[in-house]
């Protein structure tokens, strides 16, 4: 692109950018380390000048704050759990070129119709058939959710970005109508633990731990998802349409069906997650039980380039800085302002990197070497 | 999978020993009597200070520590603590930290705050707004509010008196002195609030009536502004409210429109329309558990305190705006009802659908059928705020409009 503007111009910018993709991994990962060191420094200047406090001690309580105890250790990953399904399940979509903006949404969708079979359902059918059948509706409802848009953009081809948005604040709204229906006590806008005495379509517990299936279940859907974009014929097609729909056509892809199927998944495991949410950690359902997570993991997709594996590490390090963050404010007493300035100038840092990684940066030396 | 899991465990917990040596020594020695300086407060709040609600009991919970000398490592501030599961996890966290008090402010709070009082029976948990207590009957879990009925009450007789003063001043005939209010959601602690504070206005005011608008939401500024202002177009003269955003001071500053306000003092926003503020100090509860929790004694099931025990306050009194001889009268309207001469729901003073009210259950025990479960009419007054800390007023009596 600067290249073009460089021949017009008589004298040309010292600092020239051109695009490269052959950094070997190590340099690459260095590049990523030399980041993150630089905004810890800057975080702790910061933190000295505007607190006074001692950035080490900062630090250690962020440290403290996931791995303290093992009770902080195990939110610590359900809450990566959780981001982590998000963020697999905007991936194909992303990898596709199709802007979802929804997964908050479809995520709410899911854990509305979890929280619907256990208020109808919950002592009504036993566990063990009542959990199978909650999750083949969540996973329907995120589908509906995720296909409408797509829908409307095989069809019509409508703005995906807008039309996904709009989604969400109809979710939101549906699970208000719904708790004016299921409120305990009335009108008083809270739905309060359901079943809390008989459990009816709580996820087991295994070995005692509550939040070790759900670890398992999004460890596998990791799995599955990597398998799925880089060794099936689906995830190629995904590929290619994300590529070129016009290549993707030429060589006899169905995009429409693609884009259709690919959202169908997309909203599918946003449904999971709702469910994982609702019948598994919070057993009650409110408009913010999702909480901004369909949006973080889109963050979370984008920084690991779409990869599942990198991924767990990508939403490793925003839930690390959110958890460490509410430790700070404990700690410290500081308000949460000033570990989402943290976070910021960490986050700043490393989509930064990503430049230097992608990117070459040389001083201007001979008029005529660019190619 | 399980020996890997078992390793990584091992590893966290030797970091968490090594990097905290220090906290685990603190914590060791709290096992013992619990002494003032042993003791350690955890409290959890829905958002942070930004939030006026949340303000008014982080305020009072960073006053009682004052008081009472504890030191910033005994007393733990969680914020910005959604309605769900975390808050059970924020709790859990405390109790690991080593709190023997634990204390949430927000409604949606409840259920997660008894799961983890279940949990940890030797931890103490107490919940502002809650209605729970008294039928889950645990041990370790204790619910508060106020009888902020009576401070409404007494902010009532101040509107009152201004009405008077506005139909004697020939500004308005008494058939018009009609108040207005924003309320949130058509919930028990709103209706309570707003009938109270309309029974204050016609002790003094015969003629007044009242119409009630609802924003649906706890705060909404540009709602609460739009509701005022729609209020004061419809004709009424003195407008108040139940919510703490500056939306309803605002409007009635434009339109001119005295305005009494709750939780906080208004001044700011309507130096020439603020009249006066009634709210809950929460500051005497928390010197209560603290103090209950070192000395081993009893701490209220239900704990509901009113203007005697300040922990109902006036405030933000504007003498610019009031009638006069306001103050007097206040003084004696609220020796009146410290004494229990005067009764704020006295079934005499008002009727619903033209007949007094003899009886009445209440749904004071929150289950699923949401039914009427305890008459709580007698000796011709409601009893408000005794069977439970939580305002349970919802009848809907001759006089106030809900539009």
């Amino acid at each position: 692109m600067s290249n073009k503007k460089h021949e017009k111009r008589s004298s040309e910018p010292r600092i020239h950018i051109a695009k490269r993709d052959d950094m070997i991994w190590y340099k690459s990962w260095g590049v990523r380390l030399i980041a993150i060191v630089l905004a810890l420094i800057l975080c702790a200047l910061v933190i000295v000048l505007l607190t006074g406090y001692d950035p080490i001690k900062v630090y250690g309580s962020m440290i403290y704050g996931n791995f303290g105890t093992t009770r902080k250790m195990w939110n610590m990953l359900q809450k990566l759990s959780i981001l982590l399904c998000v963020s697999l399940a905007v991936t194909p979509a992303f990898k596709m070129k199709f802007w979802n903006i929804g997964a908050e949404g479809q995520s709410l969708i899911g854990a509305l119709t979890a929280a619907a079979c256990m208020i109808y359902m919950g002592n009504k059918i036993p566990n063990a058939l009542l959990i199978p059948i909650m999750t083949v509706l969540c996973i329907i409802a995120g589908m509906i959710w995720g296909i409408i848009p797509a829908y409307f953009k095989a069809k019509f081809n409508t703005n995906e970005t807008l039309f996904t948005l709009m989604m969400n604040y109809v979710a939101t709204q549906l699970v208000v109508f719904c708790i004016v229906f299921w409120e305990n006590p009335k009108d008083s806008n809270n739905v309060g633990i359901i079943n809390s005495s008989t459990h009816g379509g709580w996820l087991p517990t295994l070995f005692n731990q509550k939040y070790l299936l759900i670890v398992l279940i999004v460890a596998v859907i990791t799995i599955a998802m990597y398998i799925y974009l880089r060794y099936s014929k689906h995830g190629y097609e995904i590929s290619v349409v994300g590529e070129s729909e016009n290549t993707a056509r030429y060589v006899g892809i169905n995009v429409k069906k693609v884009i259709l199927r690919t959202m169908a998944l997309s909203g599918g495991l946003c449904g999971i997650t709702g469910l994982l949410l609702v019948a598994g950690t919070d057993h009650t359902i409110t408009t913010t039980t999702i909480g901004g997570i369909g949006f973080t993991a889109i963050m979370v997709s984008w920084l690991a380039k779409f990869n599942p594996i990198i991924m767990t590490l990508t939403s490793f390090l925003i839930v690390f800085l959110e958890r460490g963050a509410g430790e700070i404010a404990t700690t410290f007493q500081l308000n949460h302002s000033i570990s989402d300035i943290l976070t910021g100038i960490i986050l700043f840092f490393i989509i930064g990197s990503e430049f230097f990684v992608n990117y070459k940066i040389t001083l201007r030396k001979k008029h005529k070497e660019e190619a | 999978m399980k020996k890997l899991l078992a390793l990584l465990l091992a590893l966290v917990m030797v970091l968490a020993f090594t990097a905290c040596g220090e906290k685990e020594n603190q914590t060791g020695e709290t096992e013992g009597e619990n002494a003032m300086a042993d003791i350690k407060v955890g409290f959890i709040f829905l958002h942070d200070e930004n939030s006026t609600y949340d303000k008014n009991f982080m305020d009072a919970a960073i006053a009682a520590k004052e008081a009472l000398g504890l030191t910033d490592e005994q007393v733990l501030l969680k914020t910005n603590i959604p309605e769900g599961n975390e808050c059970y996890e924020a709790a859990a966290e405390l109790a690991d930290a080593g709190c023997d008090l634990i204390f949430a402010d927000s409604f949606g709070h409840e259920d997660f705050m008894i799961q983890a009082a279940k949990e940890f029976p030797e931890v103490t948990f107490c919940h502002a707004t809650g209605t729970k207590a008294h039928t889950e009957n645990l041990p370790n879990f204790y619910n508060a509010f106020a009888s902020i009925y009576e401070g409404r009450f007494l902010v009532g007789v101040a509107a009152g008196l201004k009405l008077n003063e506005m139909i004697e001043a020939g500004k308005i005939t008494p058939e018009q002195a009609k108040i207005g209010y924003v309320g949130a959601h058509p919930y028990a602690e709103v209706k309570s609030g707003y009938t109270s504070f309309y029974l204050g206005a016609r002790s003094v005011c015969p003629t007044a009536v009242m119409d009630v608008k609802f924003t649906n939401s706890w705060f909404d500024i540009a709602l609460e502004k739009e509701a005022a202002t729609a209020l004061i177009s419809d004709g009424c003269v003195l407008i108040s409210q139940h919510a703490d955003s500056e939306g309803a001071p605002k409007a009635c500053e434009e339109a001119g429109v005295p305005n009494v306000a709750y939780n906080l003092d208004t001044r700011e926003w309507g130096p020439n329309t603020a009249l006066i503020s009634s709210k809950i100090n929460w500051q005497p509860y928390f010197e209560h558990i603290i103090t209950a929790t070192v000395n081993g004694t009893e701490i209220e099931q239900d704990f509901c305190k009113g203007l005697n025990e300040d922990v109902v306050q006036i405030l933000g009194f504007n003498d610019k705006v009031a009638a006069e001889g306001t103050e007097a009268k206040l003084e004696e309207v609220k020796a009146k009802l410290i004494s229990g001469e005067i009764k704020v729901f006295d079934t005499k003073t008002f009727t619903v659908e033209g007949k007094e009210v003899t009886e009445y259950m209440a749904d004071v025990d929150s289950d699923a059928e949401f039914k009427g479960d305890t008459n709580v009419v007698s000796d011709g007054y409601f009893h408000e705020s005794e069977m439970r800390s939580a305002p349970y007023f919802d009848l809907n009596i001759d006089g106030i409009t809900l539009k």
